[in-house]
């Protein structure tokens, strides 16, 4: 078998690949940080002696976990309308993708938090905090890092699943892709570019984290 | 006479079926030094954590400088007070740990400035140099930019000792602050203790330092099942104990 690779096609149309990848990443910035939110209130509220708080959040968690990313964002972006909540596919998808990181993060931190020594909530109280402001001041910052590489990998996860907001048509790198695809034919080109730039940018990203880790690290 | 620092009245702690504390009463005024000693699991610690409300209990009243601590009586039941008041009635006291307690990203500096910006409310100059001249007093002004994490045992809990007394409590409660140090590094935190206790301060502590308890203490309590077995001056405790019991503990202890 012989194939001619012929790389201008791709080539041709790589400053939209290039914005794709900037909105996937912009898409998975801005989906973790609210996830981290939702999975911080939800590991609390497994943790909590509130028997209602620990059994929203438990629901809140399987439901979300045990449902297709894929078949989440559908439903949001075209199940919700029907009942009257519409928002715009860039907007569905953030949505969709935060309360789908933040079930995940919501057993990582959960896990970071029962680890935590009981000593350092007791010595927060002991210089006159409140709870809550042990919570803020102490508990969250030493728990967050120490689930810095959890985080990392969560969210080189959750960058590549940006890529199925293609399905309603987000345009970003897998959308501009397939679109290319469609005009040119070229497919082994087009999915192999495509292909690269997401490991390229994982590989980067991933760097970038580590070094974040290492800076961030409880020391000592 | 003004109140006294501590006033503890018939106090009752129970862990589910067991009862730890089997009313316990304690008197200290301004400048006492009492130690706490006994077997483990005669209550001891329980006592000192009832005294900052890190443990809650049934029965009973711990009054600080008059001000009772934790409960009030409302319609002749006893309730628990609102959070806020709580909190500042434990930044009443100050409290060092066995296992020290650093806040472990911060350094050791802002481990003590911690309370002083948000419980005492001072801005972070005053408190900068608060915290730096107690550093100095523990003699750990030169680690001040440290991490708990690079420090020794000792040290870090000269830092944690800094960090409650920095607060200017009425009263300083120790629990056990030696027991997870390595034998050498045990002398460089009780000689800090000793000159808070030298420096007039009114404390309570929790030790297994017989000889220690027996140099800085206006008055040792030997704990036994939860109740108090014996009290006195150290010099009588120690030297001719009345039960069998504390002779026994004190032949164990190597006194």
């Amino acid at each position: 078998m012989e194939y001619n690779f012929n790389f201008a096609a791709v080539w041709r149309d790589f400053d939209l690949l290039m914005a794709g990848l900037g909105l996937g990443l912009i898409l998975a910035v801005v989906s973790i940080a609210i996830g981290c939110l939702i999975g911080l209130l939800a590991a609390f509220g497994m943790l909590s002696r509130n028997r209602i708080l620990r059994f929203a959040s438990t629901a809140y968690v399987s439901a979300i976990r045990n449902t297709p990313i894929l078949v989440l964002i559908l439903f949001t972006f075209f199940a919700l309308p029907q009942l009257g909540i519409r928002f715009g596919k860039i907007e569905s998808f953030i949505i969709t993708l935060s309360v789908y990181s933040g079930a995940y993060l919501t057993e990582v931190f959960r896990a970071g938090l029962i680890a935590l020594p009981s000593g350092i909530r007791e010595a927060g109280l002991s210089i006159g905090l409140t709870e809550f402001r042990t919570k803020l001041y102490l508990i969250v910052p030493v728990m967050f890092r120490n689930v810095l590489p959890s985080l990392s990998n969560n969210f080189i996860s959750l960058f590549k699943d940006t890529s199925l907001a293609a399905a309603i048509a987000v345009p970003e790198l897998t959308f501009y892709a397939r679109k290319i695809n469609v005009e040119t034919f070229r497919v082994i080109e087009t999915w192999l570019v495509a292909s690269l730039l997401y490991v390229v940018a994982c590989y980067i990203i991933a760097a970038i984290l580590r070094r974040v880790e290492t800076r961030l690290a409880n020391p000592g | 006479m003004s109140a006294p620092v501590l006033e503890i009245t018939n106090l009752h702690k129970r862990f589910g079926d067991l009862e730890v504390l089997k009313g316990i009463d304690l008197t200290m005024h301004k400048g006492d030094v009492v130690s706490l000693i006994g077997s483990s699991g005669s209550g001891k610690t329980t006592l000192l954590r009832c005294v900052n409300l890190l443990e809650q209990y049934e029965d009973g009243v711990v009054s600080i400088s008059g001000e009772q601590i934790g409960y009030t009586i409302k319609n002749g039941k006893r309730i628990l007070l609102p959070e806020k008041q709580i909190a500042r009635q434990r930044a009443m006291t100050g409290m060092a740990f066995q296992h020290f307690n650093l806040f472990p990203h911060m350094t050791a500096i802002r481990n003590v400035m911690l309370g002083l910006v948000k419980t005492r409310g001072m801005d972070k100059d005053q408190a900068h140099s608060t915290a730096e001249q107690w550093l100095q007093r523990v003699g750990m002004h030169e680690r001040r930019n440290h991490f708990p994490g690079q420090l020794s045992g000792g040290q870090q809990q000269r830092v944690a000792i800094a960090r409650a007394i920095a607060m200017n409590p009425q009263l300083m409660l120790f629990d056990e602050v030696t027991s997870a140090l390595d034998p050498e590094l045990v002398n460089e935190v009780l000689s800090v203790v000793r000159d808070l206790a030298n420096d007039g301060m009114t404390m309570l502590l929790v030790t297994h330092e017989m000889q220690f308890a027996h140099d800085v203490s206006s008055k040792i309590i030997f704990m036994q099942d939860g109740t108090i077995g014996e009290e006195g001056p150290p010099e009588q405790l120690f030297r001719h104990p009345k039960s069998e019991r504390l002779a026994e503990f004190l032949k164990s202890s190597k006194f």
